[in-house]
């Protein structure tokens, strides 16, 4: 062990971390899952969605945008937690448009299957049915703002691996929406169906033509196995 | 269409050399040029400094003084705040609805001019007051509109308007001085004093005197500085917080307007204990109309040699401070967002760690402090910490200038010392018959008669200075909703809670004012609160939920008093339901049978 290994607990789970980790990344290597929405292994985090809040030495802060720092105490898997967590989920379910039953992404959406996770039955808060468009200018892409949660994923996606900078944000509070470098649309704009921010998006706000139902619903990611089982098989059964 | 935007955005991308950072100053000049900031310019700003489109969309949209489309040459804003409408705002706001042919919100057919309300201008104890473009009009009156509408279809301009109603210009509002606003302030005494020691020496002075931030979140000034300093860095920077924009303040305002040599004295001492060249002051959009003023008194400290180079005759001390204009931003106060302003984005705040001490401006150590505290600093300097500590409480030095309005006898600033109680302060003002105040603005927390022996100070009623007062005759719950609507109107939108939850909040609060809210409605709405107060990334979104929370629980029975009769059965009218669908058929439904 060099002086470089960080330690800290998660509810009580002693891990490691190499300074320059934040709190999330060490615990995925640990196994331990801490629920995030608009978090993404390849992008430097942004720290919007607030899902991945944890309770730190006491405080709450955001896991994905959070130091490991030597010692830290980290409460991750609280009732209180993740009520706050499923509170912020139906706030995302109740503010644009997510008709789960019929939508592409159902099975592969990140955001229902967090639904799931954290037992959101259905939501209770009133719906706010935003008016958003649907950009079909592009020939391979479908850009469904309807679904679009604000995560900034294909944002962070087009700037730092596509080097494009297709997306953007325009508008400040609940009317803040997703936009694109070009006023006709993503038709115009220098975005392909191969780049990294087409993959990213964690529900069905920007989908690939001709591409649903390759796989069929019941067999996909999160129909087979709960959202996060993934990061959890990581962990070791303690012995 | 837009012809010459696009020479013209070329032209101040050039005077701000080509500097993407600078982009709040290009886009303010064409907004003031063009009245908004049209497709070409963004497309040749892009062009010019070598960036997308969509990243200067997503700035100019950002900011409520900026626009994308044409409104109105001449721009209408009305200060729409609780303590407006309790003196009267609504019917100046008909006054000007009926004078110019228009709503709220409208831009006339002429495209002359466009009339709109506006969150808190800084003008609490003035109102009703008015934006026109950057002139300030104050304690309006219906009769006073079709002068001033007169006035700007003559063709003068809005800096016309003034002289048209001399009465309507903005008061001196000082009501009671104390250490801090007594003696002179363009003496350079407490400048002269920070340059006689070691810079570390002024660090230790400050910390001496126990100051905290006046902006109200209390932090430390002296370990502030210390942390700054030791930050390595190429460059260290002085920030000046002047986007006073929490509703009912407004001492940062008369700081500046008639102390402000005592304000950049504090920021030049603090360049000379951190070893900055480089000072900004971050001055609200609404504040406009000082900044002429204020250059007038930065081109004088020049001269006098107390900017700029080897400052005072110390040789190795250069500062020098610009002034930048924020453009309708509440959240740009957020020290962290203000930093992401004057970098010309949107004033989102930022993730911390990194403090703005070790990753502020540009990246490079930055001291972030308010108006207030600068002016603290000055005279720490002038007469010695312990001066400073002989007032106040013992976590809380020193005096607080209070901003007061509402229903109060003598609204104004006053100088009062750490400790006071609300009872105290409200004898001060003149409101013996005061049945909520609102302490720290919004943002601060809703007190009611049976907490009035509460003590205003870092240790019990933190506050910025913001205290609106409303007398017996006010509806508390209407007030709680103006606040709620602010939060909306003002949240940045980054974060999901914070986003999300104010729009929530407000919903729940005007189903329970109209009376339509059960028991469980009110359960619904205070587990909305606490998630947006846990869960939000900055303090706008941690205390948004004040006003209702404290609400329910220092006026429960006002809630209750709102409750549905049949509160335990949650259902809906279905007959105002079915209003519209009726309406647009053209057909009733057939009645249930039985």
């Amino acid at each position: 062990m060099d002086d470089a290994t960080i330690r800290f607990t998660v509810d009580g789970i002693e891990i490691e971390a190499v300074a320059g980790q934040t709190v999330i990344e060490a615990c995925d290597a640990a196994g331990i899952y801490i629920p995030r929405l608009c978090h993404h292994p390849d992008l430097a985090p942004a720290g919007q969605c607030r899902v991945c809040t944890c309770t730190i030495n006491g405080r709450n802060g955001a896991a994905c945008v959070t130091p490991a720092m030597q010692g830290m105490v980290v409460e991750n898997e609280t009732k209180p937690l993740n009520d706050d967590r499923r509170a912020i989920i139906e706030m995302l379910f109740v503010e644009g448009n997510h008709p789960c039953v019929y939508c592409v992404a159902s099975g592969d959406c990140e955001l229902q299957a967090l639904g799931y996770r954290l037992g959101l039955d259905a939501p209770k808060q009133p719906y706010l049915w935003p008016g958003r468009p649907l950009d079909t200018t592009h020939p391979d892409i479908i850009l469904d703002h309807d679904r679009c949660i604000l995560c900034s994923r294909c944002i962070r996606a087009s700037r730092m691996e596509d080097g494009k900078t297709v997306f953007g944000f325009e508008g400040r509070g609940i009317a803040m929406r997703l936009n694109v470098d070009a006023q006709g649309g993503l038709g115009e704009t220098q975005m392909a169906a191969i780049d990294r921010a087409a993959s990213v998006c964690p529900v069905a706000c920007i989908v690939i033509k001709r591409d649903s139902y390759k796989v069929p619903n019941g067999k996909r990611r999160f129909d087979v196995s709960p959202i996060g089982s993934d990061i959890e098989a990581k962990r070791m059964p303690r012995t | 269409m837009t012809e010459g935007h696009d020479e013209a955005a070329r032209q101040l991308v050039a005077q701000f050399g080509f500097d993407r950072s600078r982009l709040m100053d290009i886009v303010q000049g064409l907004q003031r040029r063009f009245g908004h900031v049209s497709d070409d310019a963004v497309r040749s700003i892009a062009s010019a400094l070598r960036i997308h489109a969509v990243e200067i969309e997503d700035m100019v949209s950002f900011y409520a003084f900026l626009d994308r489309k044409p409104r109105g040459r001449c721009r209408i804003r009305l200060s729409r705040t609780p303590v407006s409408m309790i003196k009267g705002m609504a019917a100046v706001a008909s006054a000007f609805e009926a004078a110019l042919g228009i709503s709220v919100g409208e831009t006339s057919s002429d495209g002359a001019f466009t009339l709109e309300w506006t969150s808190d201008i800084g003008m609490a104890d003035q109102e009703p007051a008015a934006l026109i473009d950057t002139t300030v009009l104050t304690a309006l009156v219906p009769d006073d509109v079709p002068h001033i509408v007169a006035a700007l279809r003559d063709g003068r301009r809005s800096a016309g308007v003034g002289p048209v109603l001399p009465k309507a210009g903005v008061r001196s509002s000082l009501v009671q001085p104390g250490p801090l606003l007594s003696g002179g302030h363009d003496n350079a005494a407490g400048l002269q004093a920070a340059l006689c020691r070691e810079p570390v020496k002024v660090i230790e002075q400050i910390t001496a005197s126990r100051l905290r931030g006046r902006g109200g979140a209390g932090f430390p000034t002296g370990l502030k500085w210390r942390l700054c300093r030791q930050a390595v860095g190429e460059e260290h920077y002085v920030v000046c917080n002047a986007d006073e924009g929490e509703p009912g303040t407004f001492k940062d305002r008369l700081l500046l307007s008639e102390f402000p040599d005592l304000v950049f004295d504090g920021m030049v001492i603090a360049g000379y204990a951190l070893g900055s060249r480089h000072g900004v002051l971050y001055l609200r959009g609404e504040y406009a109309y000082l900044l002429d003023d204020l250059q007038a008194v930065l081109a004088k400290r020049r001269q006098l040699g107390r900017l700029g180079v080897a400052i005072c005759g110390t040789i190795g001390f250069d500062f020098d401070i610009r002034i930048q204009l924020g453009a309708g931003a509440y959240i740009c106060g957020e020290e962290s967002a203000l930093l992401e302003s004057l970098e010309g984005k949107r004033g989102a705040p930022r993730d911390r760690p990194p403090f703005p001490t070790e990753r502020g401006y540009l990246g490079q150590p930055t001291a972030i402090d308010n108006v207030e505290t600068f002016a603290c600093v000055a005279r720490i300097m002038e007469h010695g910490a312990a001066w400073f500590t002989a007032s106040g409480t013992a976590e809380s030095t020193g005096t607080k200038l209070m901003s007061v309005a509402g229903d109060c006898k003598r609204p104004g600033v006053y100088e009062v010392p750490f400790g006071i109680t609300v009872n105290e302060l409200l004898d001060l003002v003149g409101a013996a018959d005061a049945e909520f105040v609102q302490v720290g603005g919004p943002s601060g927390q809703p007190v009611a008669p049976k907490d009035f022996g509460r003590r205003i100070a870092y240790e019990d009623l933190s506050t910025g200075g913001s205290t609106m007062v409303f007398g017996p005759q006010r509806d508390v719950l209407e007030i709680v909703l103006q606040f709620a609507d602010f939060f909306v109107d003002e949240s940045c939108g980054w974060c999901t809670p914070c986003r999300v939850g104010t729009t929530l909040l407000r919903t729940g609060l005007r189903k329970v004012i109209a009376g339509q809210a059960s028991l469980e409605d009110i359960a619904t709405m205070e587990a909305v609160a606490g998630t947006v107060t846990r869960m939000s990334r900055c303090g706008l979104g941690q205390s948004a939920p004040n006003p209702i929370l404290g609400t329910m629980r220092s006026f429960p029975h006002l809630y209750e008093a709102k409750l549905r009769a049949d509160a335990d059965i949650s259902g809906f009218d279905l007959d105002k339901a079915l209003g519209e669908a009726i309406k647009v058929q053209g057909r009733q439904p057939v009645p249930e049978e039985g």
